[in-house]
């Protein structure tokens, strides 16, 4: 039997205004526990939220680079449910009119193709505090700084059919909200966070499997390791004779297992009804264009101009541009080196690899673009070869200044010169009687090849610094005349 | 129109309020009383009229974005009944 995962995701994004989303009090990260909670956060008698208009422009500026349709008119709804970090006892969320309406996304795969995921719909509504659960004598801790932060949940139709496209989705979604600026999208702090309802059918089937929500998923990885976890668990459990039970699931990284969170199910009534203390926030015709007017350079079109305008693959255009901060590292470095292919290769290959092995971000890169466009032109223009220009690259990360200080510091110039160039090849050629024997017997088809071992040779007696075309031509000049 | 037993000890639950075996048929025919008043809006002919979100024909006013609130919270720790580093205890929830 051949199964197909299905796949749709809500995503939680937490918006970067400075204030929550009905109160004044401060959405800073990170602040000491309850210092953030006001009266209206707390749920004070007598208070009255007032909605904050930079979250309602951060969603009309999504729903815009989704395609999505705007809700000129919506509403706030009140999601009744008792957790002791919600202290109303109720989310003020949206239900039938939500900010966004239904729009779509187009997604990248690794194997280069590309595929459209629609959206249902995207809504504002508040974050909730969060519980600690370390020791206080049996008790729970709550801290109240989240409480009122204010989140786009944004919906998807159950449109992917693996786990490598959930996080395609998940990684276009992240794309757009910081190309956008509306959120840090910072999942290790829950900036970004998604539940993923998954259900399995036989392939070729119209109707539905009866679907399981994982939760609270906050990285790349366990999405992709939940959602397959999920789906083996709930084929197995079909092919034993079982059946999939509607339910909300957790999913547990050390185990790489999803267990059942049994406590959910009992309330799952919440008892929706519109909030009397907002009323319907109208948006104008005129206000949806300015906020459209003002949207940057998405990831989709900077991805295109990369390509026309800077030569680059599809691959690499799309690699360079999945995030705003390496986008414009490497608009600078192609800039000011005039080699907009090498920028690429190095931002996507040295360049990730130290920022992965020393987890830091592009903005905290301890090569800057100016240095790494320096390094490049001084590989251009053949001062130091390719090889060389990764120790001079390791050197600049180390802080050891400019490619030039480097190069000259650690006297790591190319030698170009025909006259030291001709005298290694001679000493290496005088000290291989053997292998210059070798060369001398064999086929002329094999030749080439073999002269690898003295280029090598000549390398190593250089230092690395040697010219490599320079060696091969004088290498077998020489070479050559003893046949 | 009743509310059976059944029906209020599960509103009774969602709303996390007590209701005594004793006070149950009370409550049953005091929701069915309620309930009888919704038929009676029910019964009204609405064609033509646009449902509203609320009573008020008024549009929501919006705030800039701006920290306003300060810290208050030794203040609010005071009302709670336990606290503890800052944070309200309750009573241990874990899933």
């Amino acid at each position: 039997m051949e199964w197909e995962v299905v796949i749709g995701l809500e995503v939680h994004v937490q918006l970067a205004t400075q204030s929550k989303i009905f109160s004044g009090a401060s959405t800073a990260f990170g602040a000491d526990p309850n210092t953030q909670a006001c009266a209206i956060d707390l749920a004070m008698p007598g208070t009255l939220p007032v909605p904050n208009e930079e979250a309602f422009r951060y969603a009309v500026m999504f729903g815009l680079a989704m395609n999505a349709g705007i809700g000129k008119r919506s509403v706030f709804e009140r999601k009744n449910y008792f957790y002791p970090d919600l202290p109303k006892g109720y989310q003020t969320t949206q239900l039938e009119k939500p900010i966004v309406g239904a729009g779509q996304i187009e997604i990248h795969l690794e194997d280069g193709s590309s595929k459209t995921v629609r959206l249902h719909h995207a809504h504002l509504e508040e974050d909730a505090g969060k519980s600690l659960h370390e020791d206080f004598h049996g008790m729970s801790g709550i801290d109240l700084n989240r409480a009122g932060t204010p989140l786009i949940e944004i919906v998807s139709e159950p449109d992917m059919r693996s786990a490598a496209e959930a996080v395609a989705y998940l990684k276009k979604i992240h794309s757009i909200v910081t190309y956008l600026g509306i959120s840090d999208g910072d999942m290790s702090q829950g900036s970004l966070r998604c539940d993923a309802n998954v259900s399995v059918r036989l392939k070729g089937e119209e109707a539905l499997g009866t679907r399981a929500e994982i939760k609270n998923l906050n990285s790349f990885r366990f999405i992709e390791k939940a959602i397959k976890v999920e789906a083996q668990r709930q084929i197995d459990l079909i092919e034993d004779g079982g059946k999939v039970v509607q339910e909300t699931r957790l999913y547990d990284a050390d185990k790489n297992e999803t267990r059942s969170m049994r406590s959910k199910e009992v309330a799952n009534d919440y008892r929706y009804f519109p909030c009397p203390d907002l009323l319907p926030v109208v948006l104008s015709d005129e206000y949806i264009e300015q906020v459209r007017g003002d949207l940057p350079e998405l990831p989709d079109a900077k991805c295109a101009r990369f390509e026309k305008d800077y030569g680059l693959s599809a691959y690499d255009a799309d690699q360079v541009t999945q995030e705003r901060a390496t986008a414009d590292y490497f608009e600078q470095v192609a800039a000011e080196s005039g080699e907009p292919k090498l920028a690429a290769n190095w931002v996507m290959g040295e360049l990730a690899a130290l920022l992965n092995r020393e987890e830091k971000s592009i903005a905290d890169s301890p090569v800057s673009a100016v240095h790494l466009a320096g390094l490049i032109a001084r590989i251009k223009d053949n001062t130091i070869s390719s090889k060389i220009a990764k120790q001079v690259f390791e050197a600049m990360a180390n802080g050891d200044g400019d490619a030039d200080t480097v190069i000259e510091a650690k006297g790591l110039k190319q030698v170009s010169d025909t006259g030291a160039i001709e005298k290694l090849v001679d000493d290496v050629i005088a000290a291989s009687g053997a292998q210059v024997d070798n060369y001398r017997n064999a086929d002329p088809d094999k030749r080439p090849k073999m002269m690898g071992y003295f280029v090598g040779q000549i390398m190593k007696a250089s230092k690395g610094q040697a010219n490599p075309q320079m060696i091969n031509k004088i290498l077998k000049d020489k070479l050559d005349a003893l046949l | 129109m009743a509310v059976d037993a059944q029906t209020v000890e599960k509103l009774a639950e969602l709303a996390r309020i007590a209701i005594s075996e004793e006070t149950i048929d009370e409550v049953s025919s005091r929701l069915g009383d309620v309930l009888q008043l919704v038929d009676q809006l029910q019964a009204v002919n609405t064609e033509g009229v646009e449902p509203m979100a609320h009573p008020l024909d008024e549009i929501q006013v919006l705030r800039k974005d701006a920290v306003t609130e300060p810290n208050r919270r030794e203040e609010f720790l005071k009302l709670a009944p336990q606290t503890e580093a800052g944070l309200y205890l309750v009573p241990k929830v874990i899933d």
